[in-house]
């Protein structure tokens, strides 16, 4: 396991589900503060994995600057990788709600689960 | 100097019996640090009096998931809104502070409009005006995969605009812009973003 901490937030990787969670509320001040995060991301698109989920479920709130880092990661994957990215999500997060439709835009052979 | 761009109210505080709430902040009392979470807990203070105004009808089961959705709405918005002025102020502008309001209109349709002023140097408007130019001139969905993938090329670039943008595809809001001066000698220009949301 391998973990992300910050204030009001908690990045968390398991190895052996291949699953990346995200939980709390994530507005870090943009690409240099969200650099550990997107290392992360690339480190385990970067092993052997041939799948990864992202598990967004209890990430309650995003702002631009994280919406970007993950769009850049689908079309890193697109252009890049053929892993399967499956991406949990909940209508109930208001933010989801709205915007999560557009990785699945960017990154057309990902998996929306949607709750 | 006053120029005015895009969906933008002049008169907001004309509007008769609407309900608003201005906040002001000093962005040079504090490190940028603190600061930024402070966006985040303003916007959701903001979404939290929005919400007392918001009808929620224990028939209509549906209202209480609308009412969700606006303080939702107006959280994104608001961080966004703020997020970009406090990295666009002028912290040597000492007078000169940050304004941020929310204003619910209920006529003809129920919108929130939230509005923040701040200053900003002549750079910085002219890469804002042609962010604005570049807004009219194309269609905000392919504009917003364009600045994305613009930015995809450099790890430091997060991509101009990307939170109005989504404010724009994904919230349905329209943005207007007012550019004005708060003095002239020394000379320190503003602008007021203002962001109409349906809820």
């Amino acid at each position: 396991m391998q973990e992300i901490k910050g204030e009001d937030y908690i990045v968390i990787y398991n190895p052996e589900t291949e699953s990346i969670s995200f939980q709390g509320e994530l507005t870090l001040g943009g690409p240099s503060e969200y650099q550990p995060i997107k290392d992360l991301l690339e480190q385990v698109v970067e092993s052997e994995t041939s799948a990864v989920t992202l598990d967004l479920l209890k990430l309650e709130f995003l702002n631009s600057s994280g919406i970007s880092m993950l769009s850049k990661f689908m079309l890193k994957v697109k252009n890049e990788k053929n892993i399967k990215v499956t991406i949990l999500g909940s209508n109930d997060v208001p933010w989801q709600s709205k915007s999560i439709k557009n990785f699945k835009r960017l990154l057309p052979s990902a998996e929306l689960k949607i709750d | 100097m006053n120029e005015v761009y895009g969906d933008f109210i002049e008169d907001l505080y004309s509007v008769d019996n609407d309900d608003s709430l201005v906040l002001t902040f000093s962005p040079s009392s504090r490190p940028i640090k603190q600061r930024w979470r402070n966006n985040r807990l303003s916007a959701h203070f903001v979404a939290d009096y929005l919400a007392t105004f918001f009808p929620v009808s224990d028939e209509d089961p549906s209202s209480e998931r609308r009412k969700k959705q606006a303080k939702g709405a107006v959280s994104y918005g608001a961080n966004e809104l703020l997020e970009n002025a406090m990295k666009f102020h002028n912290n040597d502008a000492l007078n000169c502070k940050v304004h941020f309001g929310i204003h619910l209109i209920e006529k003809p349709e129920i919108k929130v409009v939230l509005f923040v002023i701040n200053s900003l140097s002549e750079e910085q408007m002219i890469k804002l005006k042609d962010f604005i130019q570049q807004l009219n001139e194309n269609d905000p969905d392919e504009f917003y995969i364009m600045q994305l993938e613009k930015s995809a090329e450099n790890d430091d670039d997060e991509g101009s605009g990307l939170g109005l943008l989504t404010m724009i595809n994904d919230y349905e809001a329209t943005l207007g812009w007012k550019f004005g001066e708060f003095s002239s000698n020394p000379q320190i220009l503003t602008v007021t973003t203002m962001a109409q949301i349906p809820v």
